[in-house]
């Protein structure tokens, strides 16, 4: 019996991590836009860390060119009303974008999946309080809820990303209760409280993960829209200032310049902004047959 | 002679998969004549469904026709389009689902979903559907037509939604009716009553039937001719009677085998090689002591004179001694599940008491008995082992949550070696350990869902109809396990299932359950043999009976008893 101990847990183990990345492997071929989108994911996230190193210009340093240069070759995307470089501009911008949405996104995914496995797991008063409070939520429209919170709190890049937690909870805890309450009497569940786990224990142990991949679809979308939330404030004059490079803050600059004919003051912070989108867009799919364990043959 | 009504010749389907294409069906040839009733029998993984899906033209994405011919009627269905093919389904050809719930739109009341089936095939208009729904609905012997027209799915009970089924599939009296496992999920008598319906309607209309099953006594008893498949290859064919009594083939016999019926031992549904290898049992036992014993045991719902009130169990009382095992057989809705869950303390109770050891565990509230002493001396095993693994956890994850659950304080190595020591014990091959659920067969399932259960070597195990989703060669093997388990471990079982003959395999005293009450206990051999209630007797009398085949059953057993 001993000996035999030893066996199943090294060999095979090591062979699900190598299935692992067949797993990846088959994911992307199988889907040529989830490749696609993954690696335009890791694109911007490359952007965001070595971007500000690899820069031509100081992002926030004027006079760098003359002003209002059109693209060119010393200038890609040529120089603002400052004589500031786009270009360096448009890439350092990526970070704090991203950070923004990648916070405000793990802040209302954590809180609304808590508030939505105890409304789907407990029901009754739980589930009635918490449905009302993200009904309430939801009965504002959320970008002018997003502003309303900004503006009162203070203006800084913290309440940026809690406006934005704060309009996506809804979304969360309401999937997260809606894929709890279908698993609450599930074979598996009882079978857990057989074994001896604690209501909390099978509640976050067995239930919750089993409604990631559903989950996951949500997040990526939410990261797309949590990055439009924040451009748009700071469009707004809401969150970032400048002049610290931001895509919202840059087509709130550049849209001035439109009717003189200086498009790419917005063409490139929006086409920043539009690929960034994108890409969470396309990537939840690919993201819910990763975690899908059903999908790993 | 006249052309078949169907004729299939070497048909073949493949089905692209992550791994390269699999052959579903190979080659496969069969006739269906007018009038004939056709059974199709085989174990998951048969194609036998692949099949009817070839033929109605509803193979999924993945699938696609290989090779061979399906005529119908003397067209070439292969090379019809998909616009005469939505004609000729329901019309020509009908077929009825194993889930009969599912089959139905549940936002729809169901007499406008045959209604509908009416008109989309021109044989009403909008104003004349209702009255020949009705009519269906009457020819299915749904009482109070008019009234049941208005109701929806949700609000009719299985059997209903499966007669509703069965209106719209024959609402245009198509001359071909393939029906898939229709009566897999329900119970025994509803499974008679629709059955008998398929079969009058059926001959009414002078219409031909494919019954595909995985029960082979229920094919023998309701068709004229069987056809036995396996892995997509056609095993045998023959009428049900010769093929019932003087099966050719090896897998057949062995289908027949693994079959329970009246008078078979645990042990006979093996296969003669199982049987060589499977442990000799002891004589039965004296039971002992009693274990557990429920006294007058109350659940209701809702609140007494609220429109939700329902009494699901009352008064029941019972012993189990150790080492016994208790069956308790009742249809759906008879109160057996509330009362398991009640002893397994998954469930509060309304009244009543549940000494277990010594210990009045009904005072302990469900919620707290997680973390109770005695909750791995109490275990059970679920009816559906797909449902009852958690899908993201592998098997030895799964074997091993109650060990860190219930003895927090065993070392880690202890653990690992307890868990290979529990899968040898329920035959789980080592290296499946690492695999998740939805890798592994039925049987496979059933298996980690029992070693996760005995891993607290409870004394009660509770068996809640743990073969009902298995097939019958996988329902032999893991009956014998359970057997086996029970005198090993010294465990005592509850085993509850809707099925008698497959309860008194295991169990030494059997309790029949109707509306929440005891309808009548005793030993296992006279609920068998002389049942004292009506109930009992029609439970025993829905279990299809195939065309002579007592007589052939009986010397088959006499023949083994003198080999012993």
């Amino acid at each position: 019996m001993s000996n035999l101990a030893i066996t199943p847990s090294t060999a095979p183990r090591a062979q699900t991590r190598e299935g692992y990345w067949h797993h990846l492997r088959y994911i992307m071929a199988e889907n040529p836009l989830t490749g696609i989108s993954f690696g335009l994911f890791f694109g911007l996230i490359a952007v965001a860390i070595f971007g500000p190193y690899l820069v031509p210009f100081d992002p926030v340093a004027t006079g760098v060119g003359p002003a209002l240069q059109p693209p060119g070759v010393s200038h890609w995307f040529g120089t603002d009303h400052l004589g500031r470089d786009v270009f360096s501009r448009v890439v350092v911008a990526t970070r704090l974008d991203l950070l923004i949405s990648v916070s405000a996104v793990t802040l209302s995914f954590v809180f609304g999946s808590i508030i939505g496995c105890f409304a789907g797991y407990f029901g009754g008063w739980t589930d009635r309080i918490s449905g009302r409070l993200m009904d309430t939520i939801m009965a504002f429209p959320l970008f002018v809820l997003a502003m309303g919170i900004v503006a009162a709190a203070g203006n800084s890049i913290e309440n940026i990303v809690y406006a934005t937690a704060i309009i996506n909870l809804p979304f969360y805890a309401r999937m997260a209760r809606a894929e709890v309450s279908i698993r609450r009497n599930a074979g598996f569940v009882q079978a857990a409280r057989l074994s001896g786990n604690s209501e909390l224990r099978v509640l976050f142990g067995h239930i919750f993960p089993n409604t990631l991949p559903p989950m996951m679809v949500q997040i990526s979308l939410n990261m797309g829209w949590a990055i439009l939330n924040a451009a748009g404030l700071s469009f707004i004059g809401l969150g970032v200032q400048p002049p610290m490079p931001e895509w919202g803050i840059l087509v709130a600059e550049g849209a001035n310049f439109i009717i003189s004919g200086e498009w790419w003051l917005v063409v490139f912070p929006g086409m920043a902004l539009m690929l960034a989108v994108f890409t969470f867009n396309l990537i939840g799919d690919g993201l819910r047959d990763l975690v899908d364990p059903q999908r790993r043959t | 002679m006249t052309p078949p009504l169907l004729d299939i010749q070497r048909l073949s389907v493949d089905f692209a998969t992550r791994r390269g294409t699999v052959r579903a069906i190979d080659s496969i040839s069969l006739s269906v004549a007018k009038g004939e009733t056709l059974g199709i029998v085989g174990e998951s993984g048969s194609g036998k469904s692949v099949t009817s899906y070839a033929v109605m033209n509803i193979l999924d994405r993945a699938g696609k026709i290989a090779g061979g011919k399906i005529s119908y009627g003397g067209m070439s269905m292969h090379k019809i389009s998909e616009r005469d093919m939505r004609d000729i389904r329901g019309r020509e050809i009908s077929m009825i689902f194993q889930n009969p719930r599912a089959a139905l739109n549940p936002i729809r009341k169901v007499g406008q979903q045959i209604a509908d089936v009416l008109v989309q095939h021109n044989q009403a208009t909008r104003a004349t559907g209702r009255a020949k729904a009705i009519e269906m609905l009457l020819a299915v012997k749904i009482k109070d037509a008019e009234k049941r027209y208005e109701a929806y799915p949700f609000e009719l009970s299985g059997g209903m939604c499966q007669r509703v089924v069965i209106a719209m599939a024959l609402a245009c009296k198509p001359q071909l009716l393939i029906a898939d496992e229709p009566t897999t999920g329900l119970d025994v008598t509803t499974q008679k009553a629709v059955m008998d319906l398929i079969t009058e309607l059926t001959a009414k209309f002078n219409m031909s039937t494919i019954l595909i099953t995985h029960d082979l006594g229920l094919a023998a008893a309701y068709c004229d001719r069987l056809l036995v498949m396996e892995k997509g290859h056609v095993v045998e064919q023959n009428t049900s009677e010769a093929l019932f009594n003087s099966p050719q083939k090896a897998y057949t016999k062995q289908l027949l085998n693994a079959t329970p019926h009246r008078d078979s031992y645990v042990r006979d549904l093996l296969t003669p090689e199982q049987q060589a290898q499977a442990l000799a049992l002891p004589a039965s036992t004296e039971p002992g002591a009693a274990l557990l014993s429920v006294k007058s045991l109350k659940k209701e719902f809702g609140k007494p004179g609220s429109g939700h009130h329902h009494v699901a169990v009352r008064d029941l009382s019972f012993d189990i001694r150790k080492g016994e095992s208790l069956g308790l057989v009742g249809e759906s809705g008879c109160g057996k599940s509330t009362t398991s869950s009640m002893i397994m303390r998954l469930l509060d109770t309304t009244e009543g008491s549940i000494e277990f050891l010594g210990q009045d565990i009904a005072a302990i509230p469900a919620k707290q008995f997680a973390r109770h002493a005695l909750r791995g001396k109490l275990q059970m095993v679920f009816q559906d082992p797909t449902d009852s693994l958690n899908p993201r956890w592998s098997a030895e994850r799964s074997i091993v949550d109650p060990l860190l659950r219930l003895s927090p304080d065993m070392p880690a190595a202890d653990r690992q070696a307890r868990v290979l020591e529990l899968a040898s014990l329920v035959g789980l091959p080592v290296e499946l350990l690492n695999r998740f659920p939805h890798q592994l067969s039925g049987g496979q399932k059933a298996r980690v869902g029992i070693a996760r259960a005995v891993a607290m070597e409870p004394e009660l195990l509770i068996l809640d109809e743990p073969t009902a989703a298995l097939d019958v060669s996988v329902q032999a093997v893991v009956l014998n396990l359970l057997e086996d388990l029970k005198h090993r471990l010294g465990m005592s079982y509850l085993f509850i299932s809707h099925d008698l003959n497959v309860v008194r395999l295991l169990c030494d005293r059997i309790i029949v359950m109707q509306h929440g009450e005891i309808v009548e206990q005793g030993h296992a051999h006279e609920i068998m043999d002389t049942p004292k209630t009506d109930y009992t007797r029609s439970l025993l009398a829905a279990i299809p009976h195939p065309p002579a085949a007592d007589a052939s059953i009986t010397g088959n057993t006499e023949l083994q008893d003198g080999a012993l």
